[in-house]
């Protein structure tokens, strides 16, 4: 199973956690404002690779953190 | 299994050509099922579906094989519904046997707030033209003699939807049903033909590039599983779609037969048994998004008590085989078919954990799409530009259990 490292309480099993999404990341590509507001509230980057994204505590501290996961292999990373 | 059917059939498979009218990205149901009804419909067979794998290889080939059409809202019901009707006469149709069955499908609920959703459900389900009815938990058991009504004592059954019309059928069957059938009216299938990038003209895309040489096409259509996002991004589209990992496994031979499909929609699992007598479970799809089809443990142990509540038999089953997908989630849990802003480049994704059902409907509509530039009134809805117009097609009624 996936670990994450939560600052407060350390070293917990993935279903303590409730996922958060990624962060949002609009392309600079995109310039007008309507645009680039549909972009953030709808789309997704879905990384293969190294992702960013926040996860809560939901059964320990209850706060938010940032971890660093590889998708293809759902691991953590630094 | 699939290479073993290969030999099976009389195809005629051909070397890739350099130019087609359509390109088809994925041969998988819908992508394949897209062929066959451009072929059949509409007289276009000037097509190639190219994979990178095998055929079926991906979802198609990982799915729990339920069709149904009991959703929640007005769109999908009709969308679902049409597919059913499709299946069941894909046999006659293609002439391939696909093993459908007809079996029913039993939705249980355990609240008050439930049994709400269930009659909200079946009342939407009339209006709209698929058969769901409300059913009392006697009635439930008579359909099906192995439900525990005290739920393991933990999970009371105050009552149940009922779906006459949900069915299963064999999911490589009905992959190789259409592959056939579109080979046969002159469509390229190219296995093992993984697209790298497309080829573009400005902002339209105008073909696929791949390790045996580009392919230049009047229309590329992404009928990809799991990795879409990769694809729509090398045509600049960007996707609401999370890529999520979902797990299914299957026990041991149940020597008695197992009548209907029994879903619950609290404890978001389902069960039925497949022609080999096995029984086959699923439950909702990993919280997040991954490429890994790594199977857990974590899942085995919900699904066991989740469904040993429901079906005390099934304590007494081995599980055999435990397996992994990746599907893409929309966030209102409803598909995306049809045009993407970008000229030459047609899109279904979106498929979830609710594709298998879609196939026949999603196909032939698509199909219709790429044959007249429009999308029929049956698909139009699932969009692209829907989130953008704030008009989703949310469907939490069946969002847990497909």
């Amino acid at each position: 199973m996936l670990w994450l490292t939560c600052p407060h309480c350390g070293e917990r099993p993935v279903n303590e956690f409730r996922f958060g999404g990624e962060l949002p990341h609009v392309p600079d590509s995109i310039t007008d404002e309507t645009e680039r507001n549909v972009d953030y509230v709808w789309m997704y980057d879905n990384v293969r690779g190294v992702t960013t994204e926040r996860w809560f505590h939901a059964a320990g501290c209850r706060r938010w953190l940032t971890v660093r996961r590889d998708t293809i292999t759902d691991t953590v990373v630094a | 299994m699939n290479e073993f059917v290969e030999t099976l059939l009389d195809l005629e498979w051909h070397e890739q050509k350099s130019s087609y009218d359509v390109v088809i990205i994925g041969a998988g149901g819908h992508g394949l099922a897209t062929a066959y009804y451009l072929a059949t419909r509409h007289g276009i067979s000037n097509v190639a579906v190219v994979e990178a794998g095998y055929i079926g290889s991906g979802n198609s080939g990982r799915n729990t094989t339920i069709i149904r059409a009991n959703y929640g809202i007005a769109e999908s019901v009709r969308f679902y519904q049409h597919s059913v009707d499709l299946y069941a006469t894909l046999e006659e149709e293609t002439g391939c046997w696909i093993m459908h069955s007809t079996k029913g499908l039993i939705w249980l609920a355990h609240t008050e707030m439930s049994m709400r959703a269930e009659r909200a459900r079946s009342l939407m389900n009339q209006a709209c033209g698929a058969e769901t009815v409300m059913i009392t938990p006697e009635e439930a058991k008579r359909l099906c003699p192995q439900l525990d009504l005290t739920g393991g004592g933990r999970y009371p059954v105050l009552g149940a939807s009922y779906h006459p019309g949900a069915a299963t059928a064999r999911h490589d069957r009905v992959v190789w049903a259409y592959a056939q059938g579109a080979m046969r009216r002159g469509v390229d299938i190219l296995p093992h033909t993984p697209v790298t990038g497309l080829l573009r003209d400005g902002d339209r895309v105008m073909g696929v590039e791949t390790p045996n040489g580009p392919i230049s096409a009047g229309l590329v259509v992404s009928a990809v599983g799991g990795n879409v996002t990769t694809i729509a991004a090398m045509a600049g589209v960007r996707l609401p779609i999370r890529t999520h990992p979902l797990q299914a496994l299957v026990t041991n031979a149940y020597a008695q037969g197992f009548g209907p499909i029994v879903s619950d929609s609290e404890l978001l699992c389902y069960v039925s048994q497949t022609a080999r007598g096995q029984m086959l479970m699923g439950a909702e799809f990993d919280s997040q998004p991954s490429y890994s089809m790594q199977s857990s443990f974590e899942f085995l142990q919900s699904v066991a008590s989740k469904v040993t509540h429901l079906l005390p038999f099934l304590r007494d089953l081995r599980v055999l085989r435990q397996w992994t997908g990746i599907c893409d989630i929309s966030p209102d849990y409803s598909p995306i078919m049809g045009e993407t802003g970008v000229d030459g480049f047609l899109i279904t994704t979106g498929w979830g954990t609710w594709g298998f059902k879609a196939i026949p409907a999603g196909g032939e509509g698509m199909a219709e799409m790429i044959a007249t530039g429009v999308a029929p009134p049956l698909i139009a809805p699932f969009a692209l530009d829907r989130f953008a117009r704030d008009h989703t097609m949310a469907d939490q009624g069946s969002a847990g259990t497909r």
